[in-house]
């Protein structure tokens, strides 16, 4: 395996939040102990439901936001403080893609203008060379340089999200953070943007880090796989091996949940209970209230990440192998 | 057997723009239909249009039956008694289609108010009932509460047991778990399902999500661009789409299991509804286009019992599969 380019090491960020005007302050505790590891040129997907922390993740990795404890080294060195040249050269070398790309487009700019602006926030080439360069980024996207003289109103969202995309590769970046980049999109769109980045990815060796709820776009843009479930990562595995054979309850259940062509719903399990609340987690293991495998250990004490076998961590105290690894 | 609802020939216009193009769907009573399509293809508008729901620069044409009754055109009062009453319909955002500052009790009674000879104490106790069915737990307290203090899925569960509320024979589902998480969609899904079950309810589930549809439906129409381009039994649909865009829809979903496999992206993008092209409009997308593609708008073909394709190729490679194309 190639060595790491970004290692996230046990990261926590709570947020205070109030409930009501006079509401005593509480913490939310919206990422807690995640600890990741990206390879060079490899992706890893991060899938989880609303509230489950992928987000603050994905913006703790990029540095937009610094964490309560633990840390980010991004290959190989400790992220730099905000605001020094250090950080801004770092920031150059990672970028970031939204779901929603009209959001992330000005709608009073030319697109190609908007191609160009990190190349010259960043004092990138001549004019000359940026020019050329924001042509070959447009044909990278496959795209044409008329598409760049329009405003973003004037796209299709499919074309949107290739030039967020353009824009986001024009600092030859390392590293880039996908927050459900096809999300919004529809399907024979989404499946063109997704072969886009695949090929993107392939060409120029990018790392990713691709968060999204949608486990079939994960599976197939990923390496590996992490499962998040409020604030923690409750499984990570290799993406071809952990859908096909999830350990984790939470994972099973959201594997049964995913509708598939061709199967009818028999067998499917149903999770009873809401969605979690990251202001009110349940003490012990976090899904222990909608799992219905838990035992009276899991309301009382936190399961622990161990290897099950290979490359395969789940926290889980009714995973036999993790079992027998805490026990050892 | 006559079918429950009958669309021939629906057609519809915004300022002259047309974005529904001639769509037949007949729902039999009990059944569950299955729409999809992508953004814009119509699905939600075939049935606004049916239901009298569009606004004032809509025309629509073409014609919906309910039990033979034309609904189009009918009278405000007629289609009082069918809205909510006999087809009833809930929505992809269900946290806007509730008043945030009226009681739930208070919006459940009205809509049992208004369909049902109920009085007094017999609403209140009705309306509980609903909430109980719909799974909301302790549903005599949470008759008092406001929708902000329910989640997004009992938000939706509510809207479910206000449809219910006038003994609809026909629920139309529109996008009901696209704004929900994986775990809470399957538990909407699960309760659509048992709810259909025990009231015999005929289903319409509208849902850009082939695996929604796939599982929940008996039969599944595609549609493109305002027209239907495929419609079959759901089985069937998945396991031999016909359509080349039923092809190419079902080929730009990732699979979850197996080997993993580049996508078969569907190119370019949907047309425009004001230049839409003269001949097939998936024409322009499609890998299997010919000449004739763009001559005429190919009409709905039976292919075999259940089915209909409109694709004139199709038609030809089916032949062909069949060997029957020597005569």
């Amino acid at each position: 395996m190639s060595p790491p380019l970004v290692e996230v090491s046990a990261i926590s960020r709570s947020y205070s939040m109030r409930s009501g005007m006079f509401g005593r302050a509480t913490a939310v505790h919206a990422v807690d102990g995640v600890s990741l590891t990206i390879p060079k040129g490899e992706t890893l997907g991060l899938v989880g439901e609303s509230g489950s922390g992928k987000s603050t993740t994905g913006r703790i990795v990029l540095g937009l936001e610094p964490p309560d404890r633990g840390e980010v080294r991004f290959d190989g060195k400790p992220m730099a403080a905000p605001g020094t040249p250090a950080w801004r050269a770092q920031r150059a070398r990672m970028q970031m893609i939204f779901q929603d790309p009209l959001g992330a487009l000005d709608r009073r700019l030319p697109v190609a203008t908007q191609i160009r602006e990190p190349l010259d926030i960043h004092g990138i080439g001549t004019p000359a060379m940026r020019d050329e360069r924001v042509r070959e980024l447009l044909r990278a996207v496959e795209l044409t340089p008329a598409h760049g003289a329009r405003y973003p109103g004037a796209l299709s969202g499919g074309q949107r999200q290739r030039i967020v995309l353009a824009r986001a590769l024009a600092t030859n970046p390392d590293f880039l953070v996908c927050d459900e980049p096809v999300s919004a999109l529809d399907v024979s769109i989404q499946a063109q943007v997704v072969n886009l980045l695949c090929d993107l990815q392939a060409q120029l060796s990018l790392t990713l880090l691709f968060i999204s709820h949608d486990l079939r776009v994960v599976r197939q843009i990923s390496n590996i796989v992490a499962v998040m479930y409020l604030g923690r990562i409750v499984e990570i595995g290799s993406a071809d091996d952990l859908f096909a054979r999830p350990e984790h309850p939470y994972t099973q259940a959201l594997v049964s949940a995913s509708p598939a062509p061709g199967r009818r719903s028999a067998g499917r399990i149903v999770l009873a209970g809401d969605p979690p609340n990251p202001a009110a987690r349940p003490q012990g293991c976090a899904f222990h209230p909608r799992c219905p495998r838990a035992i009276a250990r899991c309301a009382s004490e936190v399961p622990a990440l161990s290897t099950l076998s290979g490359d395969r961590q789940v926290a889980c105290h009714l995973v036999t192998g993790a079992q027998a690894r805490d026990a050892a | 057997m006559a079918a429950l609802v009958n669309i021939q020939d629906l057609r519809v216009a915004f300022s002259g723009v047309p974005v529904l193009r001639g769509v037949d769907l007949a729902l039999q009573k009990g059944e569950a239909v299955g729409l999809v399509g992508e953004s814009g293809s119509g699905k939600s508008v075939t049935w606004l249009s049916a239901l009298g729901l569009l606004p004032r620069q809509a025309t629509v044409t073409g014609s919906v039956r309910l039990d033979g009754r034309e609904l189009l055109g009918a009278p405000a009062s007629e289609l009082d008694q069918v809205r909510g009453g006999r087809i009833a319909m809930i929505f992809q955002d269900p946290a806007s289609a509730l008043n945030p500052v009226l009681t739930i009790r208070k919006q459940l009674c009205e809509a049992l108010a208004l369909h049902r000879d109920l009085q007094g104490n017999a609403v209140k106790a009705e309306a509980r009932r609903l909430l109980d069915l719909v799974g909301i737990p302790d549903a005599g307290r949470r008759l008092e509460a406001y929708p902000h203090e329910f989640s997004g899925g009992q938000v939706q569960r509510i809207m479910i047991a206000m449809a219910l509320a006038g003994n609809p024979d026909v629920l139309i589902a529109d996008e009901p778990t696209t704004a929900l998480d994986a775990t809470i969609q399957a538990q909407i899904l699960e309760l659509l399902s048992s709810i259909r079950r025990e009231f015999a309810m005929a289903m319409v589930l509208i849902s850009h999500d082939l695996g929604v549809v796939a599982e929940n439906c008996d039969r599944v129409a595609v549609m493109y661009a305002g027209r239907i381009v495929e419609q079959a039994p759901a089985n069937q649909l998945f396991a031999d789409p016909v359509h080349p865009y039923a092809q190419g829809l079902i080929g730009a979903l990732p699979p979850l299991d197996g080997p993993r496999r580049r996508l078969t992206a569907i190119p370019g993008t949907v047309p425009d509804p004001a230049k839409m092209p003269d001949g097939c409009a998936f024409a322009p997308r499609c890998a299997m286009a010919a000449e004739a593609c763009n001559l005429a708008a190919p009409p709905l073909a039976p292919i075999a019992n259940d089915r209909v394709v409109a694709c004139i190729r199709a038609e030809a490679s089916r032949r062909a599969l069949l060997g029957i194309a020597a005569e």
